[in-house]
């Protein structure tokens, strides 16, 4: 990614600040899904986009020192996940992806609705942001390697 | 689960072990561990069913697998199946035995050998002992990838892989061909399991699918036992290590086929073409492959091609017997009856004295350092225990008394005369040839097993043909032949100890739908003076003259002609193949993004016309669809910014504008989807748009400058022609998804989400409900492709050829 080397402190604020919002805002996208706009590929291109804003500030290296996690492990963790949520159904003899869904009295939160959709979205959103940072990544990481050269 | 399922899946489980044993156990052979599951399992089945097969009974196991496609892995057993039980387990323990000694420990990769070794044994239980078609074939095919894997163990040879793809290629092609025949079962009968296509096959003889189905069925049963001209695959399957050789493709595989024919007989059985088709290619290939089988000088080349012959033999048998399925009269029943008799019998004679040929041939190769006739020579002194193995055994496949191959070769001779005497398919006075047709294959039988014994045992022994101090095999090689000949001398001098637990019942099952009296049948060394003792009589008379005068004969030209000549097809077939292949690859990939443009846009538009055409789709819009009345005036102005930028691009010169206006594009498709009042597709397109305009700037500066295009007047024109129709295309069936609505007679299916969406998804959100709840299974695939495209990219960022020449 051709990183800010401008030192811009107005710009670099403002991204942060921005990734933050962006951040939050793609989690609410990603448990609001089931009954509001949004779900697990929208929240994860949202997320993508914010954590695409934190590369854009600090230059790879040392957003690295940040972000500790592989995107690849991050796509076959998502992989798993809904792949996994999917065979619940085995156990109860239902068809494969069988999704369940109930309505819980929980203290504090009143009736809350629990789906094993949520599960299986958040693998989706896994992959999603996985697959969009790697190929942001591979392609701004082979510019630099070019740079190098 | 019964413990027929388990029998069938044990091999497959143990086989998860093995790899572990080779780092657990460093110092023990593996095969003494995977010995025990063939031994257990022979020991297993002959105690838990010997007696009620002996009693005639049959069993049926099912557990649902897919039923909603009648795919259950159900498993049956009758003597048929029994008989081919005991052969696999049985044979399969000798070969593990065999294996351990043959195999080096240190040198061979003996845990890719068992993993595959137990993939077979399992696979094979499989096919024998499944009930349902469907799960047959995914064994059928699994048997031919586990030979495939052996025949290429050793894979730095060459000739290995050659074989190994030979092998895959022809047998797979069969197995193709087979699946479609049972597809075609299933829709005469509408049920994929064998037992009830045989209840309800009385029907099925005037379906017009009948003939295909019986061909596709027996292409899979020719290609894989071998029989002409799909035989070519054998001799090359003989790079494999002899202990496969031993089991695969003499005692066990290959016997697959005769296995789907008899088990196919009550089904097909008793209609003219699957009697002639059977017993036409069956005598050829035993013909073919005994006059081959002369022009070998290798040991194992022999002995394959000496295979091909007598499964031609125990084919023709089988198609004699089909006869009795036909006739009306007791009397001739019992007769062609005869004929499975033989062929059960000589079925299981020919897994005794083959695998024991098999098996001194590799202890030959082991000791010696050469399969070669023209090299040995003189072994008999040297190798006492081998050479007696060896005369046993080549002395059945000759047909001589007091063997089991010399009964059952008379039994044939009797069955050859005996369907001359057929009164009906069209059996006429030239009949006379089939029975001299088999009497001259069994003289060329007699011929290469004495020339084989004779240049490897008798003659001189030159020390200087051989790399290595020959001297006699170690006594664990030598148990399996030894109880290998054993049998072949037991089976000749009380042959009867077998037929009530093995060969009536399995005739029995062969022959469903008429009883056959089998008493009669009882196998004696000595028939009397009968036409078949005067064949056998003539065969050794004119062999040994033959033989005598194989100076004379070997001299001539066709004698060094020894690779068979149908192999040109093959050869030629699958250079044709690679190049037409690489001619369409070249073709296609050319490396340019705009030609893969073309070919995909070409293919959808014509595909997608030619369906519209077809189904009418080109008629009259119907009333009321341009009214433009009610459109507010913003929707103007966001449709010429819309069509306005899409319309400037073609002219646009600078990469970055170009991006621009394509975000513009974009943007737009967002405010409608919001007018619409889509929000879900109006944030995924935003995203898109988004992270879209982030990547693009990211590649901008790998992307060089955009040149004037120097392309002809006509190539441009073609271009403008598809990206037109295609656009032309896309217009159409949004305007017919409209016009669709309006018409009455077509319900929307979004009405069944919207209703469903909360009483069965749990959600207010029907497009989030629909991606996870209903196309669940669409959602999660998409994100497994999301995932490939990911590493497909890292794959082509990281692993990119840099400079050089690209493919």
């Amino acid at each position: 990614m051709k990183y800010s080397r401008s030192h811009d402190v107005m710009q670099q604020v403002l991204l942060i600040t921005t990734s933050y919002f962006v951040l939050a805002f793609s989690l609410y996208f990603l448990f609001a899904g089931h009954n509001n706009p949004g779900g697990g590929f929208i929240g994860g291109l949202t997320t993508a986009c914010a954590l695409a804003f934190i590369y854009l500030v600090f230059d790879r290296v040392k957003a690295n020192e940040y972000i500790r996690f592989t995107f690849p492990g991050l796509i076959s963790i998502g992989l798993v996940l809904s792949l996994g949520t999917g065979a619940i159904g085995f156990f109860t003899n239902d068809a494969y992806l069988t999704q369940y869904f109930d309505y819980f009295d929980i203290p504090f939160f009143g009736e809350i609705e629990l789906t094993t959709a949520l599960p299986f979205d958040l693998g989706i959103y896994f992959v999603v942001v996985g697959a969009a940072m790697v190929i942001m990544l591979n392609i701004a990481g082979d510019e630099e390697e070019e740079d190098e050269d | 689960m019964s413990l027929l399922h388990w029998i069938i899946l044990i091999p497959f489980l143990a086989a998860i072990f093995v790899p572990l044993l080779g780092r657990v156990f460093p110092r023990v052979h593996t095969g003494w561990f995977v010995l025990f599951v063939p031994l257990a399992l022979v020991v297993v089945s002959w105690i838990s069913y010997s007696s009620l097969i002996a009693d005639g009974e049959s069993m049926l196991h099912t557990v649902p697998w897919v039923p909603m496609l009648d795919i259950n892995f159900s498993v049956y057993l009758d003597g048929l199946s029994f008989l081919f039980l005991l052969l696999i387990t049985g044979i399969g323990t000798l070969v593990v035995l065999y294996s351990i000694y043959y195999l080096d420990k240190k040198k061979e990769r003996l845990q890719h050998f068992y993993v595959y070794l137990l993939m077979f044994i399992g696979a094979m239980l499989g096919v024998v002992l499944s009930d349902n078609l469907i799960v047959l074939y995914a064994f059928w095919e699994l048997t031919s990838l586990a030979s495939t894997l052996l025949i290429g163990f050793w894979f730095i040879r060459k000739k290995s892989m050659f074989g190994a793809q030979k092998s895959m290629l022809i047998t797979v092609f069969g197995g193709f061909a087979m699946l479609v025949g049972f597809m075609l079962l299933y829709m005469m009968t509408g049920t994929f399991s064998i037992r009830e296509i045989i209840g309800g096959a009385d029907g099925i003889m005037d379906h017009a699918l009948f003939l295909p189905a019986m061909i596709l069925v027996l292409l899979g049963a020719f290609t894989k036992s071998v029989q002409f001209p799909f035989h070519i695959w054998l001799p090359d399957a003989m790079e494999a290590p002899t202990p496969v050789s031993a089991y695969l493709h003499s005692a066990t595989m290959v016997k697959a086929g005769i296995y789907l024919v008899a088990r196919m007989m009550p089904i097909f059985g008793g209609s003219a073409e699957w009697f002639w088709i059977i017993l036409i290619t069956g005598l050829f290939t035993l013909f073919w492959g005994a006059i081959s089988a002369i022009r070998q000088k290798d040991l194992k080349a022999i002995l394959a091609f000496s295979t091909i012959s007598q499964l031609g033999l125990i084919m023709s048998l089988l198609g004699v017997g089909s006869a009795a399925l036909y006739t009306q009269d007791p009397e001739l029943e019992i007769m062609y009856a005869g004929a499975i008799v033989t062929a059960m019998f000589h079925l299981i004679n020919h897994s005794t004295f083959k695998g024991s040929l098999f098996m001194v041939a590799g202890i030959i190769d082991h000791e010696t350092g050469t399969r070669n006739l023209y090299k040995l020579g003189g072994l008999m002194t040297i190798m006492p225990v081998t050479f007696t193995v060896s005369a046993v055994g080549l002395a059945a496949m000759a047909g001589i008394p007091p063997f089991n191959g010399f009964i059952s070769k008379e039994m044939f001779f009797g069955n050859m005369i005996e369907v001359t005497e057929l009164p009906f398919f069209g059996m006429g006075e030239w009949a006379i040839i089939i029975p001299m047709i088999a009497w001259l294959a069994s003289v060329f039988t007699f011929i290469y097993c004495a020339f084989m014994f004779y240049k490897t045992f008798m003659g001189k022994y030159d020390r200087a043909n051989y790399w290595v101090d020959v001297h006699e095999a170690s006594p664990g090689l030598l148990v399996s032949p030894v109880l290998l000949g054993g049998l072949v001398i037991i089976l000749g001098l009380f042959p009867n100890i077998l037929t009530n637990v093995l060969i009536h019942p399995s005739v029995t099952s062969i022959l469903t739908g008429i009883s056959v009296e089998l008493d009669p049948y009882s196998l004696t060394l000595w028939h009397g003076l009968e036409i078949e003792l005067f064949m056998s009589i003539g065969v050794v008379a004119v062999g040994v003259l033959a033989f005598l005068y194989h100076n004379k004969w070997t001299e001539w030209e066709i004698y060094s002609k020894d690779r068979d000549v149908v192999n040109l097809f093959y050869d030629q077939g699958i250079d044709k193949l690679q190049d037409s292949s690489q001619w369409i690859t070249r073709l296609q990939m050319t490396g340019r993004l705009r030609d893969y443009f073309v070919y995909m846009l070409v293919f959808i538009v014509a595909l997608l016309a030619v369906t519209m055409w077809r189904s009418g789709s080109f008629q009259e819009l119907p009333e009321g669809m341009a009214s433009t009345m009610d459109t507010p005036l913003y929707m103007y102005g966001v449709m010429f910014i819309l069509v306005g930028s899409a319309a400037v691009l073609p002219f646009i010169k600078s990469r970055i504008t170009f991006i621009i206006s394509i975000g513009v594009l974009g943007l737009m498709v967002a405010l409608f989807f919001t007018i619409f009042s889509a929000p879900d597709l109006a944030l995924t397109q935003l995203l898109v748009e988004t992270v879209l305009l982030i990547v693009l700037m990211l590649a901008f500066r790998h992307l060089p400058e955009m040149t004037t295009e120097t392309k002809s007047r006509s190539y441009k024109t073609v271009n403008v022609l598809i990206a037109a129709s295609a656009g032309a295309l896309v217009t159409m069936i949004s305007i017919s998804a409209y016009a669709l609505r309006l018409d009455l007679d077509f319900t929307a299916i979004s009405d069944y989400f919207i209703e469903n969406a909360v009483p069965l998804g749990g959600g207010y959100n029907i497009v989030n409900v629909t991606l996870v709840d209903f196309r669940g299974f669409d959602t999660v695939l998409e994100a497994l492709v999301l995932g490939i495209v990911a590493l497909a990219v890292i794959m082509l960022v990281k692993h990119r050829f840099k400079g050089g020449e690209d493919i």
